[in-house]
C-alpha cells in the first residue's frame, strides 16, 4: 500500500519524533510512504486571513499528488482537515472549481478529483486494519495507563470526513491503541481543544485551555498522552513546563504520539521512536515499562 | 446592557453571508446557546461568546463585528458548529468573518505574520541546511528550504 506523505511545515522543522516513529511503525505495517517533491504549506495558517489564498495551495498540493497517482497521508490534523476540507468544496462547487483552475492553470495544474485524503490514523484503521497491528504487537503493555487527547481537526468539520469517527463520541484513536494491547482511560473534557490556535491571539487563554486538559488527565492517573496532531504536541509537551511554571501546577506527563506508544508495543528502540526528541522526559515511562515486563517474564517463569 | 441602534445594521452584509453556501443558514439560528455552552475558549474568558457573534451576525452588526476583537479569540475547535441543534456553519462563519475583518486591516500580528511567511516562502518554517543536518542525523530525508512555485501561484492572482 502506497500514500504521499504529507509533512507540512511544523513536522518537519519541529516534530521529527512525529515523522520519526509514523514512519517506523509504516514500514513495519507495510505501508509505504512516498516522499513527493515540491508540497508546501497545506493552506492551513492562511485560511483566517485569506481563504482563497488557503485553497490555492491546498489544490496545488493534491494536485502534485494527482500527477504522482497517490492518495495523502497527512501526518498534522490541521493538514489533513485543511487538504480534505479543499478536496471536499472543489468537489461539491462547480463556480469554486473553475476559479481555482483558473488561477492552478497559471502553473501548469488542473485540479481533477482523483486522489483522497486520509490522516495517518484512519489510514491505519481502514486500510491496513487492527488484526494487522495486533499481529505486529511484541510487548505486552497493559500496564500502561493512556489518555488520548483527539484534538479537533482530526474529526472536524465533520461533513467533510464521510463519519468516519463521531466527533461527539470518537474511538478510533482508542481502538488502535486497544489493539496494541494498552489500556485507554478517560477523564473530563477529552474532547476539548488544546488551545493551541488562541495563542496567535491571547496566549493567556491558550495556556489556560491546556491547563485545564492537563490537570483532567493528571487528576485520572494516565501515564501519558496520546495525539496525533504537532500543534497539541507543542501545547502539551513543549509548552507544559511553562505551563507549570505560570499556574504552579505540577504535571510532568510525558505526551507521546500515537505512533510512538504502538511503536513502543511494537518493540521499536526509543532512537526509533524518537522519544529522546520529546519535551516532558519519556525514561521514567519506558523504565517503568522495561521493569513491568521483567517482573512479568520471571513470573512466568 | 448595550442598546441596539437599528441604523447600526447593515442588511447587504447579512445577505452577502446568507446567500453563500458555506456560509449560509444563520437565520435559523434560536439562540439556545449551545454554542456558547460547549465552548472552550468562553471556559477561560466569558466576554468570548460564540452566540452574541451570532447574533450580531443576524442583526447586521457589520462594524461591530469585523472592528472588535471578538472573532479573533475562536480557536477553530467547531465544538459550536458540530453542537448546533440547526446546523449553523457557526465555526466555518467565524472564519470568513476573520477573512473579512482582515480586508478592514483588523488582523492579529501573528495571524499577519503567518502570512507573509507563507506567501515569501511557501511554508512557514524555512528548511535551512542545519535542520536539514539534524534530519540527516536521524536518518530522514533532506527537504528543499522553500516552494517557489507556491508563492508564484499566490502572487500571480
Amino acid at each position: 500500500m502506497r500514500y504521499g506523505l504529507f509533512l507540512g511545515c511544523t513536522i518537519p522543522a519541529r516534530s521529527r519524533n512525529y515523522e520519526l516513529s509514523a514512519r517506523a511503525i509504516a514500514s513495519r505495517l507495510d505501508l509505504e510512504f512516498i516522499d513527493v517533491e515540491g508540497f508546501s504549506c497545506c493552506g492551513f495558517p492562511l485560511e483566517a486571513s485569506d481563504e482563497m489564498g488557503a485553497i490555492l495551495l491546498g489544490a496545488r498540493n493534491l494536485c502534485l499528488a494527482e500527477e504522482r497517482g497517490l492518495d495523502i497521508c497527512a501526518l498534522c490534523s490541521a493538514c489533513a482537515s485543511m487538504l480534505t476540507k479543499t478536496a471536499y468544496r472543489l468537489d461539491s462547487d462547480q463556480s469554486l472549481r473553475e476559479h481555482v483552475n483558473k488561477e492552478l492553470s497559471k502553473i501548469g495544474k488542473e485540479y481533477k478529483g482523483t486522489i483522497k485524503v486520509k490522516h495517518f490514523a484512519r489510514i491505519v484503521l481502514e486500510d491496513i486494519g487492527l488484526e494487522r497491528v495486533r499481529e505486529k504487537i511484541k510487548c505486552d503493555l497493559k500496564g500502561l495507563k493512556v489518555a488520548t487527547h483527539y484534538g479537533c481537526h482530526y474529526l472536524k468539520p465533520s461533513y467533510i470526513y464521510e463519519g468516519f469517527d463521531d466527533p461527539q463520541d470518537p474511538l478510533t484513536l482508542e481502538r488502535i491503541l486497544e489493539a496494541a494491547g494498552i489500556t485507554n482511560i478517560q477523564y473530563r473534557r477529552k474532547k476539548d481543544c488544546c488551545g493551541g490556535p488562541v495563542l496567535l491571539s491571547d496566549e493567556e487563554v491558550a495556556l489556560t485551555i491546556a491547563q485545564e486538559k492537563l490537570t483532567y488527565v493528571k487528576e485520572a492517573g494516565a501515564d501519558c498522552m496520546n495525539l496525533v496532531c504537532p500543534f497539541c504536541s507543542l501545547m502539551f509537551d513543549a509548552n507544559q513546563r511553562g505551563i507549570e511554571t505560570q499556574f504552579g501546577s505540577e504535571f510532568a506527563i510525558p505526551v507521546l504520539y500515537l505512533p510512538q506508544i504502538v511503536g513502543l508495543a511494537m518493540g521499536l528502540s526509543r532512537k526509533e521512536l524518537g522519544l529522546n526528541l520529546n519535551a516532558v522526559s519519556t525514561k521514567e515511562l519506558e523504565s517503568a515499562l522495561e521493569a513491568e515486563a521483567l517482573r512479568e517474564d520471571r513470573g512466568g517463569q | 446592557m448595550k442598546r441596539i441602534n437599528a441604523g447600526d445594521s447593515d442588511p447587504d452584509f447579512i445577505e452577502e453571508l446568507d446567500s453563500s453556501s458555506f456560509t449560509g443558514g444563520f437565520r435559523g439560528c434560536y439562540t439556545c446557546g449551545t454554542c456558547t455552552a460547549g465552548c472552550p475558549v468562553h471556559r477561560a474568558r466569558k466576554d468570548y461568546d460564540p452566540l452574541r457573534i451570532m447574533r450580531m451576525l443576524v442583526l447586521g452588526l457589520r462594524e461591530e463585528i469585523l472592528r472588535g476583537d471578538m472573532i479573533w479569540l475562536c480557536s477553530d475547535c467547531y465544538t459550536c458548529q458540530e453542537n448546533c441543534p440547526m446546523e449553523v456553519k457557526i465555526t466555518d462563519i467565524i472564519n470568513h468573518l476573520k477573512n473579512l475583518a482582515t480586508r478592514e486591516r483588523n488582523i492579529p500580528l501573528g495571524v499577519a505574520t503567518q502570512e507573509k511567511l507563507l506567501k515569501d516562502q511557501g511554508k512557514i518554517y524555512l528548511i535551512d541546511d542545519f535542520d536539514n543536518k539534524k534530519r540527516a542525523k536521524v536518518g530522514l530525508p533532506a527537504l528543499p528550504p522553500m516552494v517557489e512555485e507556491a508563492k508564484e501561484l499566490l502572487k500571480k492572482r
